[in-house]
């Protein structure tokens, strides 16, 4: 076997490893049926196990001043926040180096390299921040750290080992990157890329498994005592739809700040070719946010779905009680992603002459996203006085109302992401004018494509949402999402066998895009951060007064949980002090190229 | 400098109009404080303490009367436990290792699969599986002592002699209902969700509602607050036509204070 052949079976393998760790739940560690029963029964009989301890409120250590929870909170969130970033840029990084090597065009190389730059200095940050997370738990929560530490003492002392692994990884794949550069060496750089991968992935599946456990925790027996093994509790209930989740969240938020990147550098660039580079970079990195951020609606719904599956209480809690309103404030987030992140592509299409074509259809278009952003934004139930009750005839608006519920949402989430695609559909357009025989017959069957996938998606979100018992009704969304990413593949496809070979009707000039397109790019950003931090927060929330779900309780003075606007406060707190050190870490790349020779301080130039 | 300011400047706006909406844009509901703890003393309970512990979580938190009703015929019921449990023992499609009422009781509570009732197994399963749950999982989970309280609870409503124990290791049952004064709910869907209210009435208000009890959709239109209330005080005052009596439970006249019933009273007299 050749060293080549060897690194790529070594890619493989890793990749197969990944494979590995998505298969689902054998249901030895959850929920219900007959494994569960035998464990219970099992159990039983099993004299030990680690008993969740039963504290007090003067169990947790107080340092006067300082709120517990919120310190937790927000060196929590920062840590993911960071964590996040340095998880999915080198995701990108890998893939735009593949793509450089596939096509050998070197502005891929340049821009992967100046990607994993930016994540270098954040790297040590997000590192910083997890042991201030890891110091805060075992000041303020020593009980739940130790209980927490005793079920899962494997996977944390591997995940620190892991560290070295993904250090080593960075720092070979960031400063061999001009070293290891053609023929078999990009190779070896490319399969470092995948260890690095590898490894950032493995980590936040460990993190996962832990947080995940206190949600739906895994191996306890029916005295509340946990006696499964580490894997049973790491592969619990919500462990993989929190995986898939936060991969997709990663890519999508990595993309995001990137773009808020090269949006300050392009609007810094003073000359033409440093405007047009980031022009460039801002694009790409839009593209592969919007690119992540497709699908993540779906990766929600299936976290929200087994949610349900694992604990209806805390489905309903989730959805139905207490954090019902929040779903409005996120309505309001979504609704400002996708609408930035399409007018982006919009202000993009002034980079060529040719666009000009398609502007007419773009206020269809706006019209149609800020519809259905409006749906989604339109409660079910309005909290009301008594006197306004009965003004409105009920709790519900007589025709507004019906839009409260899952189909319509459903509905709603579906034509926004078609109606996005379709704004990227026509800035690929913009540029070139088709040259093959069959253009009419192929935007035909686009149109085609369209129009029967927005009627399914009606017919099933009406008539299966409205007209139909539960089970249906809940069961439509599967065929929503299956024909929102059908059409999207299928005209996609049709598009780039359309525009095979399509003649450049007017050139693309990178950089001839206007300012406020950049400002799109810093809402994206801005918009994503908050978002996480609020999703991050129903995520622990739904969790109420238990440290581990009906197992451990927390009985904190900060046990309760506390309004929405309490909890926007604390993550628009937490955004701001991230947005800082981003701020820092960006400036700190852009210092690390500056090189000064001050006159006359060395002694030779005194000389 | 100017551009910095600028984007600094803008991505405030952003999260300042975040924060505004959060704050004014949605009703601030607080949240009703977590429920106390309470930690029984086995030691000093009775077994008829005992068996009416278990009536309570069979009527309330476990769930059970949801489906063990003569209403809705969800479930097998279980009234006639000392006739039917020797036939099941004894039944070819018995896969379980009970041998005798309360084991059988237990093992149906935690492996509900090892005898399913003909009838009532799960949709094209041929009555091979059970739909019902494994109380120690879930949203119900059970502890050990309260699964055998309602063992106790349905073998003394049955007439037979109650042969579970006590656990004397107190420390190994709490229970974590509310116990004592609570605080009042802050919301009528929040009642909803505690008193399970769609299990049995289409409200509105979630995605699967049940319909062993009346639509209440429009109720508004049909019934006045007097009837609405003396339906929540007395079920059995008024039956609706084509459902049976005792199937709501009798007693929320003790379970709600005053200001929640007038809450539900409001909200119900206002779906039109």
């Amino acid at each position: 076997m050749t060293p080549r052949r060897a690194f790529r079976l070594l890619g493989t393998l890793l990749l197969l490893a990944f494979i590995f760790c998505l298969v689902p739940p054998d249901g030895t560690g959850t929920g219900s049926g007959a494994a569960l029963a035998q464990q219970s029964a099992d159990a039983q009989t099993a004299a030990t196990g680690i008993a969740a301890p039963k504290l007090t409120a003067e169990d947790y250590p107080t340092i006067a001043g300082v709120n517990a929870r919120v310190v937790v909170w927000l060196a929590a969130q920062l840590h993911l926040w960071f964590a996040a970033f340095v998880l999915a840029v080198p995701i990108f990084v890998f893939i735009i180096e593949a793509i450089g090597m596939w096509s050998r065009d070197r502005r891929y190389d340049d821009m992967a390299y100046e990607f994993i730059k930016i994540s270098i200095a954040a790297y040590s940050l997000t590192a910083v921040l997890g042991g201030l997370l890891v110091f805060s738990l075992i000041v303020f929560y020593p009980h739940l750290t130790q209980y927490l530490g005793a079920i899962f003492k494997e996977t944390m002392f591997y995940y620190a080992l892991l560290f070295f692994v993904e250090s080593a990884a960075l720092y070979l794949y960031y400063y061999g990157w001009h070293w290891l550069q053609g023929g078999f060496r990009k190779w070896v750089h490319l399969t470092i890329g995948l260890l690095l991968n590898a490894a950032g992935t493995t980590l936040m599946f460990l993190a996962n498994g832990w947080l995940t456990f206190m949600m739906s925790p895994a191996g306890i027996d029916p005295s509340g005592a946990f006696t499964g093994d580490v894997w049973t509790a790491l592969h619990n209930h919500l462990w993989n739809p929190i995986n898939i989740h936060r991969m997709v969240a990663n890519v999508a938020y990595g993309g995001s700040i990137v773009g808020a990147y090269a949006a300050f550098k392009f609007l810094s660039a003073s000359g033409a070719k440093e405007k047009a580079h980031y022009d460039w970079m801002g694009y790409t990195a839009n593209f592969i946010a919007i690119c992540a951020l497709l699908p993540l609606p779906f990766a929600g719904y299936y976290l929200a779905a087994e949610i349900y599956a694992y604990s209806q209480q805390m489905g309903i809690t989730l959805m139905g009680g207490i954090f019902a309103w929040l779903f409005i404030i996120q309505a309001v987030l979504i609704g400002t992603l996708f609408l930035s992140a399409n007018y982006y592509l919009w202000c993009g299409m002034a980079r060529s002459e040719g666009a000009a074509r398609y502007y007419p259809y773009i206020k269809y278009i706006a019209v149609v996203l800020i519809g259905a952003f409006l749906v989604w934004f339109t409660p079910h139930t309005l909290v009301l006085t008594n006197e306004e009750l009965k003004a409105l005839g009920g709790p519900y608006h007589k025709y507004l109302g019906p839009l409260g519920i899952m189909p319509a949402k459903n509905t709603a989430v579906n034509v926004m992401i078609l109606f996005t695609a379709l704004s990227f559909l026509l800035y690929r357009r913009a540029n070139r004018v088709v040259t093959v025989p069959w253009e009419k017959a192929g935007n035909a069957v686009q149109v085609a494509l369209f129009s029967a996938g927005i009627v399914n998606i009606f017919f099933l979100g009406i008539y299966h949402g409205y007209f139909t018992n539960t089970v249906y009704k809940v069961a439509s969304s599967i065929p929503q999402v299956i024909t929102t990413l059908v059409v999207i593949a299928v005209s996609i496809l049709i598009d780039a066998m359309m525009y095979r070979g399509a003649k450049e009707v007017a050139p693309l000039r990178w950089g001839r895009v206007p300012d406020r397109a950049q400002y799109a790019l810093f809402l994206l950003a801005v918009a994503f951060t908050w978002l996480m931090g609020l999703m991050g927060y129903i995520r622990s929330g739904i969790r109420q007064h238990w440290h581990v779900v009906g197992v451990f309780r927390d009985n904190s003075p900060d046990a309760f949980t506390p309004t929405l606007g309490y909890a926007a406060n604390v993550v628009s707190v937490g955004t701001m002090i991230f947005m800082a050190m981003v701020i820092f870490v960006f400036w700190l790349s852009q210092i690390s190229g500056v090189k000064r020779e001050p006159d006359g301080y060395w002694k030779e130039q005194r000389a | 400098m100017k551009i910095f300011a600028a984007v600094i400047l803008f991505s405030l706006a952003t999260i300042g109009f975040f924060t505004w909406f959060s704050n004014f844009g949605i009703p601030q509901v607080t949240p009703a404080p977590p429920p106390k703890e309470e930690v029984l003393d086995l030691g000093a309970m009775t077994m008829d303490q005992f068996a009416a512990l278990g009536e309570r979580i069979f009527n309330g938190r476990g769930t059970c009367k949801l489906c063990h009703n003569p209403v809705g015929g969800r479930a097998p019921l279980l009234d006639k436990i000392g006739e039917v449990v020797p036939t099941r023992l004894n039944a070819e499609n018995y896969k379980g290792k009970a041998s005798d009422v309360e084991s059988y009781l237990y093992e149906s509570m935690v492996d509900s699969s090892a005898y399913v009732v003909a009838g009532f197994g799960k949709a094209g399963t041929n009555d091979t599986v059970s739909p019902m749950p494994n109380v120690t999982g879930g949203s119900i989970k059970l502890s050990d002592a309260e699964i055998k309280s309602v063992i106790a609870y349905l073998q003394k409503s049955n007439g037979l002699e109650i042969t579970v124990e006590i656990p004397k290791d107190a420390e190994a049952a709490p229970e974590t209902d509310e116990a004592g004064p609570r605080e009042p709910f802050a919301t009528v869907e929040d009642m909803f969700t505690e008193f399970a209210c769609v299990g049995c009435h289409k409200l509105g208000v979630g995605e699967e509602e049940g319909d062993i009890g009346p639509d209440l959709r429009q109720i508004g239109t049909l019934r006045d607050r007097d009837y609405l209330r003396r339906s929540l005080l007395d079920p059995n005052a008024d039956i609706a036509k084509g459902f049976e009596p005792d199937a709501m439970p009798p007693d929320y006249g003790q379970q709600l204070y005053a200001v929640e019933l007038e809450m539900i009273v409001d909200h119900l007299a206002g779906l039109k």
